[in-house]
């Protein structure tokens, strides 16, 4: 067989190519099964659900390129949320702007805490982000004294922002993409970009070429926490309600999100192409289990068998390809 | 050594401010009330008409709620209620049977136990406080989506958690209402019950999916406050005003804009603020003795009036607060304030 | 250089090193939290608090013992499929029940249906070494929870028969039966991982997987022992859990996996492996629970205790780290 063919290929390609397969085999099932599936207004809607799972999860996978793991993202989006829901029920006249930026500094402010505990204190990524989930997602319901905030306490420009638009493309998917365009350049094409990835696949060498290791983590969690900040924003404007329970759960979805998109959890892998793919395979799977009429009791087992087919697959794939690059190298 | 005892002084410090002052010799005694889960509007009027019953009858009244929707979450805080020797325990339920076993025990310990709104299993309460007999709100609801569609037409439930014991009851209701009159109701097909939660965004979720998945929607019953108000935003931001109508139990100051808009015609409620306060009565009632929570007994509830005690459907006994009460655009204006 | 002559010298009994160990200040705060309930609440000081208390919180205590040896083995290994296992084997319990098998028999199903789902994490954690535990029992998570919903659905299997009641609820003589059965659990267990080369070896592989290995210490087994264990005493959980609620639904359990990593990590068993002693764990189990039981008696919110649990984990791990470094005296420290 002519291994020569591969010889330029980088062996990461080989994993994108099999999440792509696999989303495009998914997609043409559900169309055959129900041809809503690929209207315009239906995949607007995946977008636009999607939108904030890709936010959220375009700051986990720089967490997860760091070898950390950040499990208070929910917290952080029912904090923020629930905050700029009360300031906008007492200001209703503030502009959507203010709210927005009210929702990045808080999540910032609180992912400085955490990047703070763990790379000046050194407490495990897990445990720390375990013991803010339970601080934050407590202060949530402190600060709005248990009470929800409901729609009709929001002011009406606040809420329409989820469904306005600018020349017919969804704010959502507008804000999605600048979040994403701003990540892509910041990953690839700048030097502190590139420390991420340095910091998590080799972190002794990193420090040993003078990378301010420290900084280059708390930065990551800081960043991780102001797009859950934003994310909440986004959420209470979505779903105009603001409860102490909004967003349970979520980081999991995020993660697994992460993973299925080719991210490493040990650090030092992943790709924004996989990313986007990971989450586009998660807001399809929302989106086409109720459309071919699966019992909702269902929709829950379906994941977490796409999860983990998805993972396996991922896993076996790599294999093959580590092997392709091993067999193909000049001995 | 020092490092140490300052952040074993600062731990301690945390600990002690957030502990209120402690409780001096003897308390009044207390009815509490326990609901399904911590901030749910609803649960909070209910709690306001608990509290100024009890304080009418001279009773401390305990609000809890576990944050989560969860039985283990209740049963915990049912335990802890039993150790400060609570004269009487209110519940709205999580669970119907997984109760059992620790109402059970409080009954044993002479606490005086009744449910509300989510009813639990006749063993494990004396009595239960309907908001409106489940049959005819069940009923009712259905022959409102009939009025609304027209006569004919697909149409979806979408109901709160998947174990409540009330969603339940009524949408047994609404299925016995279909097939009982299948005549009247040929054409009108129920497609699907989802289930929101009680969680807003999870409620706009499955809303987003009825609409795609049936395009010939015509009514969505939603019998839970919460997911009657998610419905409805999600109905007018996708500009289905008319084409897709609303319908179900909703708070009118939730729904107020959704009535005036058009996006719900007309739906149902009653006063929850009332009940608590009938809730709370009849705890306070229990808890003197006064009745025992059996088929005949009657009683006075304060500004409400009198109430008897009739039997349940289950075997056990219940109190009904009163008929379901409609509300549209021409009385939306002046409930919408008061609750 | 310091270290190691801690670990090759017969240590001199050094009170202040002694009592500066972590489990001992589990204690000081095990006793500071009942003073402060104490003085807060006027029904906390009984003996039916203390001994039946307990009832309320050990149920999810008994997986807090194989999560350790989990943790311990270091590698990034950790189960958070945990409260899935419990909800799935509980409800399949509930569900053979209710067509007419046996009492006995189905709690036998319970506790097969349990080990099984452990079993399965193992096997492909064994498999496919290079994929993470935090992924394969977040799937699996997410799946057992699934097929627990596709089971039942809506409905409660339940209506056991009466005697299935004293699980939970039983006493023998003054001690709740639960309780009884967590001291036998923490007994075994505390001899397997302390004592013999069982727990050794888990330990061995949690600070030097290589080495481990080289030596001759068969990690892959180990490894699918640990999380079928795990998935054992999730059994139990789901048995005393389904007698408390004298019935069984598929969203039970829900958030149990967090709440037993707590446990372990504040009982300074340490996520990157290699460390924690049994004590620690069994005094924390206590600690939350007797807090959450005091704040809940002062009918203070929910909210309240997870704030305190939040900052307990961080101060924990925080306190650990600054004081007891050069203090340990564990086995193979790294």
């Amino acid at each position: 067989m002519n291994l020569s063919v591969f010889k330029d290929k980088k062996p990461g390609s080989f994993r994108e190519l099999g999440l792509l397969a696999f989303i495009v085999v998914i997609s043409l099932l559900v169309e055959i099964r129900n041809p809503m599936f690929f209207t315009l207004s239906n995949l607007e809607d995946i977008g636009v659900n999607t939108a904030i799972l890709s936010i959220l999860a375009v700051g986990m996978m720089m967490v997860l390129l760091t070898a950390g793991i950040d499990l208070s993202i929910g917290a952080t989006i029912a904090f923020s949320g629930m905050c700029v829901a009360l300031t906008l029920e007492a200001h209703p006249e503030l502009p959507v702007g203010v709210a927005l930026v009210e929702g990045i500094l808080l999540g910032a402010v609180i992912g400085l805490i955490l990047g703070i505990f763990i790379s000046r204190f050194n407490i495990l990524p897990i445990i720390a982000s375990l013991g803010m989930m339970d601080i934050v997602r407590g202060f949530t319901y402190v600060v709005s004294k248990s009470k929800w905030v409901s729609a009709y306490q929001m002011p009406d420009d606040f809420k329409n922002f989820a469904t306005g638009n600018i020349f017919g493309i969804s704010n959502f998917i507008i804000i999605a993409i600048i979040v994403y365009v701003c990540f892509f350049y910041f990953i690839n094409y700048t030097k502190v970009g590139r420390w991420i990835y340095a910091v998590g696949s080799n972190p002794a060498a990193a420090k040993i070429s003078g990378i301010p290791k420290r900084r280059v983590i708390a930065l990551v969690y800081m960043l991780m926490g102001a797009l859950a900040g934003l994310a909440g924003v986004l959420w209470v404007s979505k779903y105009a309600s603001a409860q102490g329970n909004t967003a349970e759960g979520e980081e999991m979805s995020v993660i697994a999100a992460c993973v299925i998109g080719g991210v490493s959890i040990t650090g030092g892998r992943g790709k924004v192409s996989g990313l986007i793919l990971g989450c586009l395979l998660f807001g399809i799977l929302d989106n086409a289990l109720p459309l071919i009429n699966v019992s909702p009791f269902w929709q829950k087992a379906i994941q977490g068998a796409v999860i983990l087919t998805a993972v396996v697959a991922n896993a076996v794939i790599r294999r093959q390809s580590d092997l392709k690059a091993l067999k193909s190298r000049k001995i | 050594m020092k490092r140490f005892l300052k952040s074993l002084l600062a731990g301690a410090a945390v600990l002690l401010m957030i502990l209120p002052v402690s409780a001096k010799a003897k308390r009044k005694d207390s009815c509490a009330f326990v609901f399904k889960s911590t901030g749910n509007p609803y649960g909070e009027k209910m709690m306001d008409g608990f509290k100024s019953a009890c304080e009418e009858l001279g009773y401390d009244a305990i609000l809890r709620a576990p944050e989560q929707p969860t039985a283990e979450g209740q049963i915990q805080i049912i335990e802890q209620l039993i150790t400060q020797k609570v004269k009487a325990i209110c519940i709205s339920a999580n669970d119907a049977d997984a109760l059992q076993p620790v109402l059970t025990k409080a009954m044993k310990r002479g606490i005086k136990v009744c449910a509300v709104d989510s009813n639990v299993n006749a063993a494990s309460r004396m009595v239960f406080v309907n908001q409106a007999d489940s049959e005819k709100i069940g009923r009712t609801l259905i022959q409102a989506a009939y009025d609304m569609t027209g006569g004919g037409g697909d149409i979806a439930v979408l109901s709160a958690t998947s174990q409540a014991t009330n969603q339940n009851l009524w949408i047994d209701w609404m299925k016995k209402e279909l097939s009982e009159n299948a005549s009247k109701y040929a054409k009108l097909k129920l497609v699907k019950i989802a289930y929101g939660d009680d969680l807003r965004d999870k409620s706009v979720s499955e809303t987003e999916g009825l609409l795609r998945s049936f395009p010939d929607l015509k009514c969505i019953i939603a019998p839970t406050t919460v997911g009657i108000a998610a419905c409805s935003k999600v109905v007018a931001d996708k500009g289905l005003i008319g084409k897709v109508d609303v319908t179900g139990l909703g708070l009118p100051s939730e729904m107020a804009e959704a009535i005036t808009k058009g996006v719900c015609p007309y739906m149902f409620l009653w006063n929850p603020i009332d009940e608590g306060y009938l809730a709370g009565y009849v705890s306070v009632t229990l808890a003197k003795g006064a009745i025992k929570g059996e088929e005949g007994d009657s009683f006075a509830a304060g500004r409400l009036g009198h109430y008897n005690v009739v039997k349940a459907a289950d075997g056990g006994t219940e109190i009904l607060l009163g008929p379901p009460f409609k509300f549209d655009s021409t009385n939306i204006d002046k409930w919408k304030t008061v609750y | 250089m310091e270290n190691r002559r801690i670990i090759l010298e017969e240590k001199k009994w050094n009170p202040r090193t002694f009592f500066f160990q972590w489990e001992w200040m589990l204690v000081a705060l095990l006793l500071l939290v009942h003073i402060l309930n104490g003085i807060a609440s006027p029904y906390y000081f009984s003996v039916d608090t203390f001994l039946s208390t307990p009832m309320s919180f050990l149920d999810q205590a008994f997986i807090v013992f194989p999560m350790m040896l989990v943790l311990i083995s270091g590698n990034g290994n950790i189960d958070i499929s945990v409260g899935s296992t419990v909800a799935l084997s509980s409800v399949i319990m509930g569900v053979s029940y209710n067509h007419g098998i046996p009492m006995g028999a189905s709690i036998f199903i319970c506790f097969f249906i349990a080990t099984l789902c452990g079993f399965i994490n193992g096997c492909i954690l064994v498999k496919f070494p290079e994929l993470p535990a935090m992924i394969v029992t977040l799937s699996t998570m997410i799946l057992y929870r699934g097929i627990a919903y596709i089971v039942l659905q809506n409905q409660a299997a339940g209506k056991f028969p009466s005697w299935f009641d004293y699980f939970g609820w039983g006493y023998v003589g003054p001690i709740p039966f639960i309780f009884l059965m967590f001291i036998v659990c923490a007994v075994i267990y505390g001899i397997v991982i302390h004592k013999t080369a069982f727990g050794r070896s888990v330990y061995a592989i949690g600070n030097n997987r290589t080495a481990a290995l080289y030596s001759g210490i068969k990690t892959s087994r180990l490894t699918l022992i640990i999380f079928t264990l795990t998935g054992f005493m999730s059994g139990f959980t789901a048995l005393f859990l389904t007698s408390r609620m004298g019935s069984t639904r598929p969203n039970i359990a829900s958030g149990y996996e967090l709440d037993v990593i707590a446990m372990a990590v504040l009982g300074g068993v340490s996520t990157d492996g290699g460390k924690g002693r049994i004590w620690g764990p069994i005094l924390s189990i206590f600690i939350i629970g007797y807090m959450q039981y005091g704040l809940g008696l002062l009918n203070q919110s929910a909210q309240v205790v997870m704030i305190i649990l939040g900052f307990l984990l961080i101060g924990s791990v925080l306190v650990q780290e600054i004081h007891i470094g050069k203090n340990r005296v564990l086995p193979g420290r790294k």
